[in-house]
């Protein structure tokens, strides 16, 4: 413990803490048995931001801290408030991203009563949280803050919840703030074996066809410049996960871009042929393996991650190392060798020549690839957050990302409605930086009611609805799939998106032919104003290329549609 | 294959849970579970038994151990460790059958506890398959109620987990 103690309220003693924690930003609702809480945030000098639905708060607090590294704070109230963070908590969960969320609840005394507003978030939080605290008292909860900041921040990052009680805000205590945590349970590997690093070494001067498979955990630990000297040392191509994308350059000739169910053929056909698969804080997802007794058949695998639950959790690997990905880069770079992989550099661009991405654009109609390529044009250093579905795919594809925090989109959960509070949240850690939010008609219409929350505040995020009048990407499995039987996802009903933003006080655009949408686009930026433009496009485009589920991923089709 | 790991744990309210709800989500089966306090009160000690391949294994200790509640999990190997399990079992008895199960239970040096008119209950300790043995043979006297605890096991020598 350090200095003098203050006696104050559980309350106050939360704002302390979170000043302790250097938080600039925390996005939340009040309620009930906040009361104290809020009355604390009433002066305090921490921004809190109202957010009108608590799924917000939690995804603007993601999207904070995807877009900064920094931890996000969100908080709501007991019982539905607190339910209502469970999908931006999963969403967390799923994408390893730092975040603590502070929920109140129902006084000690009437917990397990079935009180008023009373919901056992611990419990329904258990597989979705890295730890969490039921506060048992006040005088524990500067330890628990501290805690929970840390867990959340160290490791493979993930969300932390605090459980407060009304009584422990408002009962008193003697405050301070402890200078370190001890948890003897919590001891994250940090530092990779050196051993095993060499090991590694070894394998990579054997290799002739090697591919780096990078993934979030690069981007976590800040390691993408690194990821860029290991490649560039050892001549070989690197392969992202969605959430991988940004930790390499798109541009860069050694770039193959993304794998998997609707990656590159290229990047797809490389994974399939290489002696020499390198994962770096990568889970082998299924989206990005296919058929898994059929993935990377020749290759031998080294998988770097910090969390050694992943090693050989979904593929067998052949030399784990456990460490972050930035040091075990930094050491692996200063160990290995270049590869002899001329031959290989020289086949993986020709089949870059051979089978690029493509869509077959028009004149009359607006295609959703051609969109993406516009805002790249127009604003290539733009934060590009996206919902679920077909946008984000195309976004992913067709958006080529400079640098890492610039793509942030739910990977692992798929939450439908992630993309507009996230956005919000990342313009709000990155003022510097034009966010737009890359959505589709259905999951805009899942957190739209969040444009009072950007007008109010001023934070001009601009959405692009792509509108199809469709649920895009379930449309196009049942047209695959299921004999074109569109069962409940065309939902041509939608509102007018530009009466709706205007509605708001947001600046509304729409575009419905090719040659308006760069103007649109160039409007939405020189604005400056909270902004969604309704992009009326193509209704039925599929992603393409695609591996069919349960198929190996050179099993890729081409799926481009004329108009 | 059977593993029993001893699992040490922060002793406090809820890892019970975050522990149960590990298994059963990931779809580990556990064949017994015991928890109790150790020599220091701060933490407690599962022995959980554990079926499974080696990769199931692999995953249920990391998985564990990735709780923050968790301090350590070892694998507790037959061989090198002392396995013991408790069952407490009533037996009806009447006149004519009451001798011979007691001398049932002097055989497996399992205790008589309480003697009532037409019941006996036999407190047995020992490893699996001695309490399977007394309860095979008791059976055909009728078992009215019959309660086991997990497994729970130390290492053999000297040295802790």
């Amino acid at each position: 413990m350090t200095g003098a103690t203050e006696r104050m309220t559980g309350a106050q003693a939360f704002i302390e803490c979170l000043k302790k924690e250097d938080v600039e930003v925390m996005f939340g609702y009040p309620g009930g048995v906040l009361l104290p809480i809020y009355d604390a945030i009433y002066d305090a000098d921490v921004r809190h931001i109202l957010v009108r639905h608590e799924q917000a708060a939690a995804h603007a607090a993601d999207g904070y801290a995807r877009a900064t590294g920094k931890t996000g704070v969100c908080l709501a109230t007991s019982g539905p408030g607190a339910t209502n963070l469970v999908t931006g908590i999963g969403t967390a969960y799923m994408d390893s991203v730092p975040m603590v969320a502070f929920t109140g609840q129902v006084p000690s005394f009437m917990l397990g009563n079935d009180a008023f507003q009373e919901a056992d978030i611990t419990g329904i939080t258990l597989p979705i949280t890295k730890h969490n605290y039921l506060v048992p008292s006040a005088d524990e909860l500067p330890r628990i803050i501290k805690e929970a900041f840390h867990i959340a921040s160290t490791g493979r990052q993930g969300p932390v919840l605090v459980d407060m009680p009304k009584d422990v805000t408002t009962d008193e205590l003697d405050f301070s703030y402890p200078d370190k945590v001890e948890l003897r349970g919590y001891k994250p590997t940090f530092k990779a074996n050196i051993l095993q690093i060499k090991k590694a070494a070894e394998e990579i001067s054997r290799s002739v066809t090697p591919v780096i498979y990078a993934g979030g955990g690069v981007i976590s630990s800040n390691g993408s410049s690194e990821l860029l000297a290991f490649a560039e040392k050892i001549m070989a191509p690197v392969t992202n996960t969605l959430t991988g994308i940004g930790s390499f350059p798109g541009k860069h000739p050694l770039s193959l871009g993304m794998l998997g169910m609707h990656g590159t053929k290229y990047a797809n056909y490389a994974v399939q042929e290489c002696d020499l698969l390198i994962a770096v804080g990568a889970r082998f997802d299924d989206r990005v393996t296919g058929k898994i007794e059929s993935f990377a058949p020749n290759a031998r695998i080294i998988h770097i991650d910090i969390d050694p639950a992943e090693i050989s959790k979904n593929v067998r690997v052949d030399l784990p190392i456990v460490g972050d990905a930035k040091g075990t880069l930094v050491n692996l770079t200063k160990y290995a060798k270049p590869c002899k992989s001329e031959d290989w550099i020289k086949k993986i661009t020709d089949w870059k020549v051979k089978y690029p991405l493509h869509y077959i654009n028009s004149d009359e109609v607006i295609k959703p690839q051609y969109i993406l390529e516009q805002i790249h044009e127009a604003c290539e250093d733009a934060i590009i957050v996206t919902e679920v579905g077909q946008h984000q795919m195309w976004a992913a594809q067709y958006f080529s990302f400079k640098e890492p925090r610039s793509f942030i989109t739910s990977g692992g959960l798929g939450t439908m409605g992630y993309g507009f509070p996230a956005a919000m949240g990342a313009k709000v850690g990155r003022p510097d930086k034009v966010v737009f939010n890359i959505a589709g008609d259905g999951s805009f219409q899942m957190s739209s009611q969040e444009l009072a929350t950007v007008v109010e505040n001023d934070i001009p995020v601009i959405v692009a609805v792509f509108n199809n009048g469709f649920l895009g990407m379930v449309r196009q499995w049942q047209e695959l799939f299921f004999d074109h039987r569109y069962s409940h996802t065309c939902i041509s009903g939608s509102v007018d998106f530009v009466k709706l933003a205007e509605a708001y006080g947001a600046l509304g655009l729409r575009a419905t032919k090719p040659s308006e949408v760069r103007p649109v686009i160039d409007e939405a930026i020189a604005s400056g104003r909270p902004t969604v433009i309704d992009f009326i496009v193509e209704r039925e485009e599929n992603v393409s290329p695609m591996v069919p589920a349960g198929a190996a991923i050179n099993e890729i089709l081409d799926l481009e549609r004329k108009s | 294959m059977r593993h029993t790991l001893a699992v040490l744990v922060e002793n406090k309210s809820g890892v019970l849970a975050r522990v149960a709800g590990l298994f059963s989500r990931r779809g580990y089966n556990i064949d017994s579970l015991a928890v109790g306090v150790t020599e220091d009160p701060t933490i407690s000690r599962m022995t959980i038994v554990v079926r499974g391949d080696d990769h199931v294994l692999e995953q249920v200790t990391k998985q564990l151990n990735k709780l923050i509640d968790v301090i350590r999990v070892t694998d507790l190997s037959a061989e090198e460790s002392v396995e013991r399990e408790l069952a407490l079992i009533k037996v009806t008895v009447d006149a004519n059958n009451r001798s011979e199960i007691i001398q049932i239970a002097d055989i497996f040096r399992a205790r008589i506890i309480d003697v009532a008119a037409k019941s006996i209950t036999i407190e047995v300790t020992g490893n699996e398959d001695k309490i399977l043995g007394i309860e095979q043979l008791l059976r055909p006297f009728g078992i009215k109620e019959m309660v086991r605890t997990g497994k729970i096991a130390l290492t053999r020598g000297v040295k802790g987990v």
